[in-house]
């Protein structure tokens, strides 16, 4: 197949008006011109995905626009964009094949209340010149439709954000042979570390999309899945709370915080009622047993730090979603439960309670998996769908 | 037990509102939790009942031949602030009549998590060596105790419904269920039987997780002012919603766009952006109530779910039957399982483990007895306790009393839906309105009747006085909350006067105009008796209805009928009269005749209501001529008293003296063909969910049931149907109601079933 370049879309824009979508018109135009964008527009986080094709031909790139050299060298040249716009280089993917071209896909997110700066930006780059559609999904698709036609003139051509996580997920470990991995030794500071998992044959297991809130999907096979579940504590609700008990202003500042700080000053344990464990129950003492529990006494709230209190809350919000989780995956008799979103970003303390608490609950039965592009994969998925529509 | 004594000794009821009865209490329990603490006792108290003579005539107005003392138990929960634990063991060590000493050595049962801490502080004021008692043991014997022996003690709540609160009936069959107990944080129990039980889940997100977090973020004191702070929040300024994220519904996820997709989530946008905060802290109460109801109702449903259970009753200090929290848990299930797992709430929820503490070999609650809510002493559904100890110390009160035998479902009943009132005044506030009216016009006929009662007694007046106020308040309390004590209906209204009579030593106020229209029906039964038996066939069957029908106006418990009786000589012929002419609201008399010319009953058993005329000159010839087909009958009455009812001692003195002026009855009562048997009810209605269990053993070869009277037939079981033929027989005898059914005052219910 021969590379396809921007041109052939431009000119039969001009000819049809719209984008082209048969491939009676000319073999050329099966996929539309570049940029490429697949992005995800959630409650807190954009996640942006960018194609960068890496197999331009002299001939190409002599015809290129100006301004798709631009953009392309601007995303591609920068870490950071803005106050507030970062690239996770560490997550970059190259040597991928999407609509029969070679190239790397880059991964770009901000928060999304910059979504205004994010359009000045995008008009100053000119891109609402040379792009007329991007694909979405997230809330983010439908609430900002209007925004994106007012300012950039942008259509905003909006996919299923299940559908999205699961395709993008599948296309993402398949291209990625370290994509998916565990928690080995959860407890052991020592000893711990992460193993890689072979995700070869994957069904059923469950995702468990942590962002702002959570949700909970089954999945039988690459078009088979069914929410069964979510809830309303989830990334939002720790970053939320952090700022509230702790004056930080980031996710990442919260998670420095809980890094160095102590729950069992914050919590009750289950030691802290019963002078021990709870035998009977075979409640270990170590277990928390209310969360916050010790924090309607004065004198416990003077004496606890920012950092316990952040820790605190990490610890309860990832001990729920585990709980959920393990009940879902119980219910659904699946044994394989893969924790997404970005609230892992950076926060290998989640991870570790995760993977400890799917395992003991369980008694071995059930296994936590984790992947590497975790908050990024209904972008990608958004990135396919949009070569999709025009094959 | 019964011993003779001197009635001009027993003393005014306390004066203290809480901790009644402490001088006489026998045995405690204590379950100290972090925010409450509940303590259990159980005492034996002296009241008055009236005396019955089967040989003996009683015509004596003194008060003592015709009250005897008699002892009854009960038990006594008290809940409390555990800030407060000092003062109230304090309270407890001063008005124990026993000196430390009499209580040393004897044992104090506790439980909960706070019993550890406070041990010391226990032995030390009150001499008691405390034994600690598992807390989920205690906790599932508390639950299995209240279900099984409470009315109404389980709801469901519909914040938005008509009516918001529908209480369940106590059912022996309760298992299996799943307990969730939200303390500090959260267990899940799963209960199959008495014994077997296990804890199946759990989560720490709980009621420490509200306290902890919302003394942090508010500055509310206490878990009552942060409840109030997030009745009046807006979680809508703090929590990212389905529409903040789409800018509507997420129609394709069937997701509303209220729906809350990050408990907490715009915080951080505000904060981030440096933007002025939008939020108040009440605001911040209400979503951090919403986010622990939400997740403990998830999490709830998952174990319900998993587990195949579809009741979950809820315990714990954290609901308090609160209705916001009340109304997020109960949605949350409700959404999470797809209608599949009910909610229930407990009326008592927070008393489950002190209950259970007790209960722990507790020879003096066993199987053997049965247990009912004394609505005079105990308190209802209340934001805020309305009881002060000290005047500084705010406590909510629960009273048990024993009843001397086990209760039994009614064996004749047909299908498992029996619900006795007929109309449900919480739902139904036309009816609530009219008969909260009407119950607070005829107070003052109860005032009279219960000094008259007792002529002779110098406290009587005062303590008419204070049972009046006492009702009336009640009465408006139930007028701004009406589910405050379970179902409101008009028994548990009639129900509630006879308890505060008894409360204020007024165990039988009707005694005496019971007596005196006793002994002036007897001397016309044999009149009566000769008159019946000169008729044809087919119109004695018709007199002895009407009959029937002409006795049940002799009643004192309605306003209409005192009227007539205090102004006019009104005998049964004056009674007669009153009876409209057919055909009745509810005329099933042809056919009750038709199937009198039929195969005789095997065995009958009339439910009775009034005393006098009623029961002498109407349900007696009525009963003879059962007696002559040669069915056997049984007539069962109240064990105790309520206005002019016909009590079950009374009815055994009454059939002795029937016997001495009619043989057949005689005869009848010598071959145990005819006997008096008592229903354990102690009210003008009958629930027939909770009979003596020897009654409802006796009742399951009974082909014919009869049951006589309004409260009886009209406010309860006019919609009851039976394995077995039944008869319902009343005059209504008050004008809204008759209106009600169609009829006008003094309309005739003759409803006769056939189920075959």
């Amino acid at each position: 197949m021969a590379p396809r370049s921007c041109k052939v879309c431009v000119r039969l824009r001009m000819a049809s008006g719209s984008i082209p979508n048969g491939r009676s018109m000319s073999e050329s135009s099966d996929y539309p011109c570049m940029p490429w964008f697949g992005m995800d527009i959630g409650g807190t986080l954009t996640k942006l995905v960018y194609f960068e094709p890496k197999d331009i031909t002299p001939d190409e790139e002599n015809e290129e626009v100006e301004v798709l050299k631009n953009i392309r060298r601007y995303l591609t040249k920068n870490s950071a964009y803005g106050k507030t716009g970062h690239r996770d280089i560490h997550l970059q993917m190259d040597d991928i094949e999407i609509g029969g071209r070679k190239g790397s896909v880059h991964f770009i997110r901000f928060p999304t209340c910059e979504m205004p700066n994010f359009l000045a930006l995008a008009k100053r780059q000119g891109m609402a010149s040379l792009i007329t559609t991007v694909c979405a999904t997230g809330g983010g698709a439908y609430k900002f439709e209007e925004t994106f036609a007012r300012e950039v003139n942008m259509k905003l051509a909006k996919f299923d954000e299940l559908d999205s996580l699961i395709r993008g997920m599948l296309f993402v470990e398949m291209n990625n042979p370290r994509e998916c991995y565990y928690w080995k030794d959860p407890t052991d500071n020592e000893k711990c570390r992460k193993e890689s998992y072979d995700f070869s044959a994957p069904y059923p297991f469950l995702i468990v999309n942590i962002g702002s809130g959570v949700s909970v999907l089954a999945v039988y096979g690459p078009k088979s899945y069914k929410r069964i579940s979510g809830t309303s504590l989830g990334g939002g609700t720790f970053l939320g709370l952090c700022c509230l008990l702790t004056g930080c202003k980031t996710f990442e500042e919260a998670i420095e915080l809980a890094t160095s700080g102590d729950n069992t000053k914050v919590d009750k344990l289950v030691k802290d009622i019963y002078g021990g464990d709870y035998a009977r129950f075979g409640l270990p003492g170590e277990l928390v047993a209310s969360s916050f529990g010790q924090m309607n006494s004065l004198d416990k709230r003077q004496n606890v730090s920012r950092e316990d209190l952040a820790r605190a809350t990490l610890v309860t919000i990832t001990n729920n979603i585990g709980s959920i989780a393990r009940m879902c995956a119980l219910n659904e008799k699946v044994n394989r439960v893969v924790f997404v979103g970005n609230f892992l970003r950076v926060n290998p303390i989640s991870m570790k309670l995760l993977a400890y608490a799917m395992d003991y609950w369980s008694k071995g039965t059930l296994k936590a998996l984790f992947l590497e592009h975790e908050g990024y994969f209904g972008a990608v998925g958004c990135l396919l769908a949009f070569n999709d529509d025009f094959s | 037990m019964d011993k003779k004594g001197a009635p001009k000794s027993i003393k005014l009821p306390e004066a203290i509102k809480v901790f009644r009865n402490l001088t006489n209490a026998k045995r405690f329990a204590i379950d100290i939790g972090g925010s409450l603490t509940k303590i259990a006792y159980y005492s034996t108290l002296s009241y008055r009942r009236a005396n019955y003579y089967l040989d003996k005539e009683v015509s004596s107005s003194s008060d003592d031949h015709v009250y005897e003392v008699s002892e009854t138990a009960r038990l006594h929960f008290v809940k409390f602030e555990t800030k407060y634990i000092e003062q109230c063991l304090d309270f407890i060590k001063s008005n124990l009549v026993g000196s430390r000493e009499s209580m040393a050595g004897k044992i104090i049962k506790a439980t909960g998590g706070g019993a550890f801490k406070h041990a010391n502080l226990i032995q030390e004021k009150l001499g008691l060596k405390v034994e600690k008692e598992d807390e989920m043991s205690c906790l599932i014997k508390g639950c299995n105790f209240l279900l099984k022996n409470i009315s109404d003690e389980a709801f469901t709540y519909h914040r938005h419904a008509n009516p918001e609160y529908e209480f369940q009936l106590a059912d022996p069959n309760i298992f299996p269920y799943m307990l969730v107990n939200i303390g500090s944080g959260v267990s899940i129990l799963k209960v199959e039987s008495e014994d077997k039980y296990e804890r199946i889940g759990g989560t720490a997100t709980g009621g420490g997780t509200f306290w902890g977090l919302g003394s942090l973020l508010t500055n509310a004191k206490g878990f009552d002012e942060l409840l109030d702070l997030a009745e009046v929040g807006d979680h809508r300024n703090t929590d990212l919603l389905v529409g903040d994220i789409y800018g509507g519904d997420y129609r394709s996820l069937g997701l509303d766009s209220d729906l809350i997709a990050s408990s907490f989530g715009k915080i951080c946008d505000a904060s981030r952006s440096g933007k002025k905060m939008s939020y108040k802290e009440a605001d911040l109460a209400r979503s951090l109530l919403f986010t622990i109801s939400n997740d403990i109702g998830q999490i709830a449903s998952l174990y319900a779910m998993s587990h195949n259970l579809n009741k979950v009753y809820f315990g714990g200090y954290f609901l308090r039957n609160h209705p916001l929290s009340m109304h997020t848990v109960s949605y949350s299930i409700n959404y999470w399982s797809k209608g599949t797992v009910q909610s229930l709430f407990l009326r008592h929820e927070g008393y489950l483990g002190a209950i259970g503490a007790f209960l722990k070999g507790a020879e003096m609650c066993g199987e053997n007895y049965s247990w009912q809510e004394n609505y005079a002493g105990s308190s209802g559904l209340e934001p805020v306790p309305s009881s002060w100890l000290n005047s500084t110390v705010p406590v909510a009160q629960l009273e048990l009393d024993r009843w001397g035998s086990p209760l039994a479902y009614c064996p004749l009943l047909a299908g498992t839906d029996y619900i006795p009132d007929t109309v449900d005044l919480n739902a139904d506030h036309q009816a609530r309105d009219y008969w909260l009216d009407c119950f607070e016009e005829s107070i003052d006929k109860f005032v009279c009747a219960a000094i008259a009662s007792q002529a002779d007694n110098e406290t009587a007046a005062e303590r008419a006085s204070q049972f009046k106020e006492k009702y009336i308040r009640r009465l408006h309390q139930f007028r701004k909350q009406p589910f405050s004590y379970g179902n409101l209906t008009v028994r548990s209204l009639l129900d509630t006067i006879q308890h505060y009579m008894r409360e204020f030593d007024f165990p039988d106020p009707y005694i005496s105009i019971k007596q005196s229209e006793n002994e002036a029906a007897l001397s016309q039964l044999a009149e009566r008796i000769s008159h019946i038996d000169s008729l044809s066939w087919e119109a004695k069957q018709t007199e002895l209805a009407i009959g029937m029908l002409a006795g049940n106006l002799f009643d004192w418990g309605a306003k209409a009928v005192v009227q007539i009786m205090e102004l006019e000589q009104f005998g049964l012929t004056e009674a007669r009269r009153r009876i409209p002419k057919r055909p009745w609201v509810e005329d099933g008399l042809d056919a009750w005749i038709e199937r009198l010319k039929g195969p005789p009953h095997k065995q009958a058993a009339i439910f009775v209501d009034n005393s006098g005329v009623d029961i002498i000159l109407g349900i007696l010839p009525f009963t003879r001529e059962l007696l002559s087909r040669g069915t056997k009958v049984m007539l069962c009455a109240n064990s105790a008293p309520a206005l002019n009812d016909v009590t079950h001692k009374e009815l055994e003195v009454i059939l002795h003296q029937a016997g001495m002026i009619c043989p057949k009855i005689k005869e009848a009562l010598e071959a145990g063909n005819l006997v008096a048997m008592e229903t354990a009810q102690a009210g003008p209605c009958l629930d027939l969910s909770r009979l003596d269990s020897g009654l409802a053993k006796a009742l399951q070869n009974v082909d014919l049931i009869v049951i006589e009277g309004m409260g009886r037939t009209v406010h309860t079981n006019y919609n009851a149907k039976f394995k077995c033929e039944s008869l319902k027989a009343a005059v209504i005898k008050n004008q809204w109601l008759a209106k009600r059914l169609g009829g006008d005052m003094f309309a005739v219910v003759w409803k006769y079933e056939n189920p075959s």
